[in-house]
């Protein structure tokens, strides 16, 4: 049995300690936001925080969260009250298909954490590694600043 | 003739489509509209007006039968119904609906006709009408080629129309006022002393009423939703994680299930032993397919590695086993005998071509993959006498006469429920992973299965886009071209998806040539033609099909003819542009890019044209020959569809099909070594990253007449207005994708 929080509660998952943490989510918990795209950390579309900073949950096994805090797309906001980052995506409408976008905004709230007026090429580093077949980087780009601005209240 | 029997002759022309549609010609006239689907499990006071809108107490669903793949259709489909019928935002459901012939899709019939998209005369038109017909006959529901708006414009607006007029019909019957002092508004009826009836309660009436046949559009000037900037309805719940798509679907008493199937596209199985894998935890069984095997289990992860440990022997590929041998067989079939047709021979260009200087180009595009980042997955559960099937997929109701025929069960028990989809861009076209789920199903029979693609899988298992190889030959004179000679050698598009279906492909293959036999440009010798590649790997349609190969041939081979000639190479593409939508995005595109302005040193521009999908799409792209590598900067793009739908929507396409365009041909191919592909994942398969993407402007022109759809047209120009660019940035000819095999990208 391996403990952990997950979205401010406690869950304890009797399962193998090498099944990645993607997959304790998705298959065990069934907590589906966070999605499997790649299985090698090449797309980010598995990208969940632990301890608060992003990670790709496809390398992450489920021993090494022992004890420690997960956040999910789920947790960190919900339609009625958004987080600042998925406002933005929602005001700046940069989804299309939208199955990077759990990981992208995930990835985009740990970066503001880090930096809170990031430059253009602190974004293009940062989120780097989330692919988006469909091509919203420029919207991305847009909705990062916006929430950027919003959460420093400027 | 008359008019059924041109039908009649046409339809022979591709009978055996109408075979495969399970639809015998002659049961339906072609007046009659198809039953409305439904009608077929109304409860008690509920009512549907027409197959696109049900109304009960508890609420009004409108159906999107074209499926949303990312694209934004379930959303855009609903406005237009919702425009007519007064509806607000939230005052509604929206459902994919149940496969049915009532949606069949007229404008890809039309679509299909082999005629210029400026060519207005009587016989193209005519024939675009034969065109649709059929897809009507055939019931063909399908989406696919930029049809979804075309399409959908017409059509569901007058649904919402008829709903409006039926219901206010409904509301005089219910209260005695006259139909005429009814008005409509938020979703109810509105009485002349301001009573309002909400449409909810006036399900049971409508149901009891005929609906009212002729009704009047409304005028562009009052419309609420149509070219305004809307919000998608799918925005929030993929913001915030809680959209399911095929993939995260959970049926009850669901089990998971992986597969492997031979990495050589359509080669048996020979083989195979499952006793490692039979005792790994969550295991529940291991069943074999058509061509591998498949693992049940209790969760993905469990399933994906225990069908890892399955030792299994394939057998060879039915095609060449090395990449060398596709090339060549692309390359032998520029002649007579593999002649497909000859799109386009206007002046003399045997005359022009002899004895002048030539300037001869050879041109190359790869295999690519479509991987949408939603690998395939899809839920089937073969009960008693009934199968549903959970996945998304752009031809629902082929999918389900394939599940039928695998199961046993007949068609009409087989009920194929629409997800939205992480992306397809032509991958849920094919109908593999959909099958092989039945297989594995069937042998769990009573048990709901999801099969999930490893992406190793989906990579390997996919239908790649054509190779396809183009040869330019031409002249100039007096600082203009004076010839211009494409002959395009590619495997068929057509041929293998339909073959898939067994279905034959009458007629010239409008795809080989797609981009490349209607571009607009008034050149005294000009000569298009085609060359069909015989079958190598099976193919499918990749956002763009043909134009996005044959596009980059056409527009690259013109752009070294302009500057051979000397001539400036947006000019001389306006000055020879003899046609006006065209060549109004080709100015328009000039003007947001300043074109002619000094851009500095090692930095170059490009522009390239394609017309698809009857979109003119315009591009030009801003480079710098960076220490690093090349930098893409800025892309402007120009492009006519007519009507825009709704602004927002309609830029996110354009600059989402520019990063896809650009992308591929940066950094994209998929080979074959020993008949298997050699690119399994994102790693070797890259793709445009966020540090590379350029700032994309982008302007909608509406001079067409008819509606259009964006998903596609903006792709074929990307990869020839980056050639172009890094040429004159470096005066580099880049004749062949991926670029990356010639260049370095920062």
């Amino acid at each position: 049995m391996i403990s952990f929080t997950l979205n401010g509660q406690a869950v304890s998952v009797d399962a193998e300690p090498d099944m990645p943490l993607l997959w304790v989510l998705r298959d065990e918990l069934d907590m589906t936001g966070t999605k499997y795209g790649c299985g090698i950390a090449q797309c980010g579309a598995c990208t969940v925080h632990l301890d608060g900073v992003a990670e790709r949950s496809c390398q992450t096994p489920l021993a090494a969260v022992e004890g420690r805090e997960v956040t999910t797309i789920e947790g960190l906001g919900s339609p009625e009250a958004p987080h600042p980052v998925q406002a933005a995506w929602i005001e700046n409408q940069v989804v299309q298909c939208g199955y990077c976008q759990s990981g992208q905004i995930m990835q985009a709230a740990s970066l503001l954490q880090e930096i809170p007026a990031p430059s253009d090429e602190d974004i293009d580093d940062f989120m780097g590694g989330n692919l988006c077949r469909c091509g919203t980087y420029p919207k991305i780009r847009e909705a990062v600043k916006a929430a950027a601005t919003k959460m420093r209240g400027d | 003739m008359s008019l059924a029997g041109t039908i009649a002759r046409r339809t022979f022309l591709i009978g055996s489509t109408a075979i495969a549609g399970g639809v015998a010609f002659g049961v339906y006239t072609v007046k009659k509209p198809h039953p409305n689907p439904l009608l077929d499990d109304l409860a008690e006071g509920e009512a549907s007006i027409n197959p696109w809108v049900k109304i009960s107490s508890d609420g009004i669903i409108l159906i999107a039968p074209h499926a949303d793949v990312g694209q934004g259709a379930r959303s855009m489909q609903a406005a237009l119904i919702a425009e007519e019928m007064d509806l607000e935002w939230g005052q509604f459901d929206v459902d994919p609906g149940e496969a049915a012939p009532a949606y069949y899709n007229r404008a890809l019939g039309e679509e299909a006709a082999p005629y210029l998209s400026t060519d207005n005369s009587f016989r193209a038109n005519a024939t675009r009408r034969v065109f649709a017909t059929l897809f009507k006959l055939l019931g063909l529901q399908v989406t696919g080629g930029s049809s979804t708006a075309p399409d959908s414009f017409d059509k569901l607006r007058l649904a919402g129309a008829v709903a409006r007029e039926t219901l206010k019909k409904a509301a005089a019957k219910q209260t005695g006022v006259a139909v005429e002092d009814l008005k409509t508004a938020n979703g109810a009826v509105i009485l002349p002393d301001g009573t309002k009836i909400n449409y909810t309660d006036l399900a049971a009436t409508a149901a009891e009423i005929s609906p009212v046949r002729n009704v009047k559009l409304r005028e562009p000037g009052e419309w609420r939703f149509i070219g305004r900037p809307m919000q998608r309805l799918d925005i929030v719940p993929k913001s915030t994680g809680r959209l399911k798509y095929g993939i995260d679907l959970k049926v009850d008493g669901m089990v998971r299930a992986a597969l492997r199937t031979n990495p050589r596209q359509g080669g048996e199985m020979l083989s195979y032993d499952a006793s490692a894998a039979e005792g790994m935890p969550g295991v529940q069984k291991v069943v074999e397919l058509s061509n591998g095997v498949a693992v049940i289990a209790d969760n993905t992860w469990r399933a994906f590695n225990a069908v890892d440990a399955v030792e299994c022997e394939w057998g060879p590929a039915p095609y060449p086993a090395e990449m060398d041998a596709h090339w060549q067989a692309v390359a032998d079939s520029f002649s007579e005998e593999h002649l497909d047709n000859e799109w386009r021979n206007e002046g003399d260009i045997i005359a022009a071509l002899d004895g002048g200087d030539v300037v001869e180009a050879e041109y190359k595009a790869p295999y690519l993959a479509h991987a949408p980042l939603e690998p395939l997955a899809a839920i089937v559960k073969v009960g008693d006498g009934r199968v549903d099937i959970w996945a998304g997929h752009q031809i629902p109701g082929f999918a389900e006469l394939r599940v039928a025929a695998i199961t046993g069960v007949d068609a009409e028990n087989v009920h194929l429920h629409n997800q939205y989809s992480g992306g397809s861009f032509g991958h849920r076209l094919e109908f593999e992973f959909i099958d092989r789920a039945a297989e594995i199903a069937v042998q769990m029979k009573g048990v709901p299965v999801k099969l999930t693609y490893k992406r190793e899988e989906d990579f390997v298992h996919d239908f790649p886009r054509q190779i396809t190889m183009g040869r330019g030959r031409g002249t100039v004179r007096d600082g203009r071209v004076e010839a211009y000679n494409l002959e395009i050698a590619s495997v068929s598009v057509p041929d293998s998806q339909r073959g898939r279906l067994g279905q034959s492909s009458p007629g010239p293959d409008t795809q080989i040539a797609a981009g490349a036999w209607n571009i607009p440009y008034d050149i005294p010798n000009l000569r298009v033609a085609a060359y069909k590649t015989p079958p190598l790997v099976p193919v499918s349609s990749w956002r763009s099909v043909g134009a996005s190969s044959a596009g980059f041939f056409a527009d690259c081979f013109l752009d070294e003819l302009i500057h051979a000639a000397g001539a400036d190479p947006l000019e001389e593409r306006i000055r020879m542009c003899k046609h006006e939508i065209p060549r109004k995005v080709l100015e328009a595109v000039g003007e947001m890019s300043n074109w002619g302005s000094d851009l500095g040193p090692n930095r170059g521009r490009g522009v390239a044209f394609v017309e698809s999908f009857g979109v003119s799409t315009a591009e030009v792209v801003e480079v710098t020959n960076t220490p690093q590598g090349i930098t893409i900067d800025k892309v402007y793009v120009a492009a006519d569809v007519g009507r825009i739908i709704d602004p927002v929507n309609f830029d996110n396409h354009v600059k989402g099909a520019v990063v896809w365009g650009l992308g591929h041909a940066m950094n994209c191919e998929i080979t074959y070594s020993d008949g298997m592909a050699e690119q399994d994942n994102f790693h070797v398969f890259e793709g445009m990253r966020i540090y590379q993407c350029p700032e994309i402007m982008v302007r909608g022109l509406e001079n067409e007449q008819r509606v259009r759809g964006i998903g596609e047209p903006p792709v074929p120009p990307a990869p020839p207005a980056l050639a172009n660019a890094i040429f004159a940035a470096t005066g580099q000819r880049l004749r062949e994708m991926p670029f990356n095999k010639f260049v370095d990208f920062a």
